[in-house]
């Protein structure tokens, strides 16, 4: 090997593909868009288990009833007792905000899903030996476990909307926020998926991706709650709301509150309107810094 | 007790970095009592607050989590406990082994640390902080073995186990106060009504209930772990 690298420069270059006679490809090539929306599509089937083992299915799938159910039973009751509307506290976005944990736990389960294994068994290289670039990989990955949550927190959305039309409510305010609920979808989706991906793309072991993702929502909610009520305990009720910038769920809850306007649950709220830029401004810069962190982390693979 | 699988299984849960990034948990605890306890003094119904919600409702539940099943989980996941399996080692001794670790973990990270972050909040009054140490203690030595259980039959041990602490013991708990005489948080806050002064914690499960579910559980679970790993079926990947 050596010697071969002291050749002057001038020889004859030794290393020659030889065509030892197999037949050429010579089907229309896709490409990397093709490729990265293959990817895109194993991946978001894969987050619900589809195309897996019934085992794999089993969790992701759980989670989608868990939180449908209770959309569905709100529909139901509401239509028995003939509401002209949904219950306040649990109408759309509200919902989102009292099941953030079913987010949290699908994201904590399926994000590892999504990057841990190609970093275990090796598989990353033989993506990367396609014309698929890391940055398409990345994108692919990320649009997948977005559009997962987004199905996860659109469908109880749908549920209660249809659930809507079928007891003829008042339809202009019903897709109203129906839409509202939609946007809070969005940015559950941008913030949980990017905080889960960042994490687990850093471990090949998919237990401690799961264990990561989830101690750092649950800790973040549980610090920010208790900073929120000893600041609210204590005379500052004005300032308690800035406590709201490490919680993921409440960054949410109160951001969509506060753009459309909405009571929201309880007192909790954005501090100010600047708070509320703040915060839109926190989610969206969160996303966007976790997509960066996932291009930085796949560039040198 | 096996001094080379204890080995084995702290440099698996400790390892690597690991063990610098759980105790980032206890030092966020500390460092959170001591700017509140600098902002807003001592004050019994904040610490009560802090030590309740955030030391046992979070902090011990995660702790015997990631220690529960990560003492076990892993190496089942990788297929690496054939190795272990293979050794002439009852696996009763295995599983208490593990166990002792992982209670050994949530000792360290988690009841000391809500020992010390009761102290610093509120010092030594009433008996606080030392109830809600033992309390930690004694969830944390619960929670290790149920989760250990969970990290033997299932795959999805963290899943299952968070689903265990969040659904059951918090918001199920919250709509049906059945619910609580079977949440080991509940079992934990008795034990630490009966140490503090009277008033001061509050429990809706009853020391004489709280005990022997707490023991029961505690060995049946390790029982149950031992005779599941006795036979254990190595799964490939999904």
């Amino acid at each position: 090997m050596s010697d071969t690298a002291q050749q002057p420069p001038t020889a004859p270059r030794a290393d020659v593909i030889h065509d030892i006679g197999y037949r050429h490809y010579e089907g229309p090539r896709l490409g990397r868009s093709y490729a990265t929306r293959s990817l895109y599509t194993l991946s978001l089937r894969g987050s619900f288990g589809l195309g897996r083992s019934v085992k794999s299915k089993i969790l992701p799938m759980a989670l989608l009833a868990v939180i449908c159910l209770p959309a569905l039973i709100i529909v139901a009751v509401t239509v028995y007792t003939k509401l002209s509307k949904y219950p306040d506290t649990a109408s759309y976005p509200n919902y989102l905000s009292i099941m953030q944990f079913v987010i949290a736990v699908f994201v904590a389960a399926q994000a590892p899903v999504a990057l841990s294994r190609d970093l275990r068994f090796m598989t990353l290289p033989l993506y990367f030996s396609r014309p698929l670039t890391s940055r398409d990989y990345v994108q692919a990955k990320f649009g997948a476990m977005a559009s997962a949550v987004f199905v996860l927190t659109g469908l109880p959305m749908l549920i209660m909307w249809i659930g809507s039309m079928l007891a003829s409510m008042d339809f202009g305010y019903n897709l109203e926020h129906f839409g509202y609920g939609l946007v809070a979808a969005a940015f559950y989706s941008l913030l949980y998926a990017g905080i889960g991906l960042v994490i687990s793309s850093v471990t090949p072991r998919r237990g401690f991706g799961v264990a990561a993702i989830i101690a750092v929502l649950l800790i973040s909610e549980a610090v920010a709650g208790i900073i929120y009520a000893v600041l609210d305990v204590h005379g500052h009720s004005s300032g308690a709301g800035w406590a709201l910038v490490i919680s993921p769920s409440s960054l949410v809850a109160t951001t969509v509150d506060w753009l459309f306007g909405l009571s929201g649950r309880g007192n909790i709220h954005v501090p100010s309107d600047l708070g509320g830029f703040v915060f839109l401004a926190e989610i969206l810069l969160v996303a966007a810094a976790s997509y960066g962190l996932l291009v930085r982390r796949y560039r040198k693979i | 007790m096996n001094m080379t699988v204890a080995r084995l299984t702290v440099r698996g849960l400790l390892g690597r970095r690991r063990g610098l990034l759980l105790l980032a948990v206890p030092a966020l605890l500390l460092v959170l009592s001591v700017v509140i306890r600098a902002a807003v003094g001592q004050d019994e119904s904040t610490t009560v607050n802090i030590l309740g919600t955030l030391a046992l409702g979070t902090l011990v539940p995660l702790l015997g989590l990631i220690a529960g099943t990560g003492a076990i989980g892993p190496e089942i996941d990788d297929g690496s406990i054939i190795y272990l399996l293979a050794k002439p080692l009852p696996r009763w001794k295995i599983i208490i082994t593990k166990l002792v670790v992982a209670i050994g973990c949530t000792v360290v990270f988690a009841a000391v640390p809500t020992y010390l972050a009761g102290v610093i909040l509120f010092g030594n009054f009433e008996n606080l902080a030392l109830a809600y140490g033992i309390g930690a203690l004694i969830a944390g030595v619960a929670y290790s073995s149920i989760f250990l259980l969970f990290g033997v039959i299932t795959r999805h041990a963290v899943v299952v186990g968070l689903m265990y602490s969040l659904l059951w013991e918090s918001i199920v708990g919250n709509f049906v106060s059945g619910a609580k005489t079977l949440s080991v948080q509940q079992w934990a806050l008795s034990v630490a009504r009966k140490i503090a002064d009277p008033g001061v914690v509050s429990s809706s499960v009853h020391l004489p209930t709280a005990v022997p579910l707490l023991i029961v559980v505690t060995l049946g679970a390790t029982a149950f772990a031992a005779v599941r790993l006795s036979r254990l079926t190595l799964a490939s990947e999904e």
